[in-house]
């Protein structure tokens, strides 16, 4: 978990410009942060290349769109890089 | 190219959809409303139509990759570099790589050749979206048939 969040921040301060010490693992995204959708296409073409997996960034609009879901629980960083867990995990599995 | 209606690929001259390559002919034309401007007696190919050539290039291979249900939108140009300066008449070969295919996005590295020389090249990403009304799609078919956009091989990818 750890080792995701650090590799997360990077990405995001690489890619907003947003100072490391300001990206906690509480950070919300867009409220926090400040980042716009545009960046955040950024963010996830990094994190798919760096993990390997594809971020359903579809599935999960549409879920907060239909009230399934609040944007905290994908855009929380914390949340954010458990989900990114659970991704990296399933395709450990599928492979083995 | 009919560059005052932003129709800038003549014809598609490969599609690749396991590869995910695609290559495009456009051909400058030799009189147009947008060399008085661009320039005065020095007519330019201008750098924002090279940018958006590169785009439209890019489009027709997301567009083939994802079999005619998908609209990519222009969202970002990277590392975009025009190296040499583009003249009416010349005949420009289109190619895009679709390097990334994200959850509502794309990205694509992109290039226009002149004689096998490379005049610009671009990393370019896109939004990824359902047609937003059957007549756009329609009419993006239309105009696939008209510039021999390859249907085979979107049926055999």
């Amino acid at each position: 978990m750890s080792s995701t969040f650090e590799t997360v921040a990077n990405i995001i301060t690489e890619t907003c410009d947003i100072p490391r010490e300001k990206i906690k693992p509480e950070s919300h995204a867009i409220n926090d942060l400040g980042i716009d959708s545009l960046d955040f296409l950024d963010i996830a073409f990094a994190i798919d290349k760096t993990f390997g997996i594809k971020m359903p960034l579809e599935q999960w609009t549409q879920e907060v769109n239909e009230g399934k879901a609040t944007t905290d629980q994908y855009f929380v960083l914390q949340n954010l890089c458990a989900r990114i867990d659970e991704l990296v995990a399933a395709k450990t599995a599928v492979k083995l | 190219m009919r560059l005052e209606y932003f129709r800038l690929i003549d014809r598609i001259l490969e599609f690749d959809p396991v590869g995910r390559t695609i290559r495009a002919e456009a051909v400058v034309p030799t009189e147009s409303p947008i060399f008085e401007g661009h320039f005065p007696g020095y007519p330019l190919m201008p750098g924002v139509m090279l940018l958006e050539t590169m785009a439209q290039a890019s489009g027709w291979l997301i567009i083939g990759v994802t079999r005619f249900n998908r609209m990519p939108f222009l969202a970002a140009f990277k590392e975009a570099k025009l190296r040499t300066f583009v003249t009416p008449g010349q005949t420009l070969i289109a190619s895009a790589k679709l390097t990334h295919e994200g959850s509502g996005f794309a990205v694509t590295e992109s290039e226009i050749a002149i004689e096998g020389k490379r005049v610009c090249n671009a990393d370019i990403t896109f939004r990824v979206v359902d047609f937003p009304t059957p007549q756009f799609r329609v009419g993006m078919q239309e105009v696939a048939v008209a510039i021999e956009f390859p249907f085979e091989a979107v049926a055999n990818g």
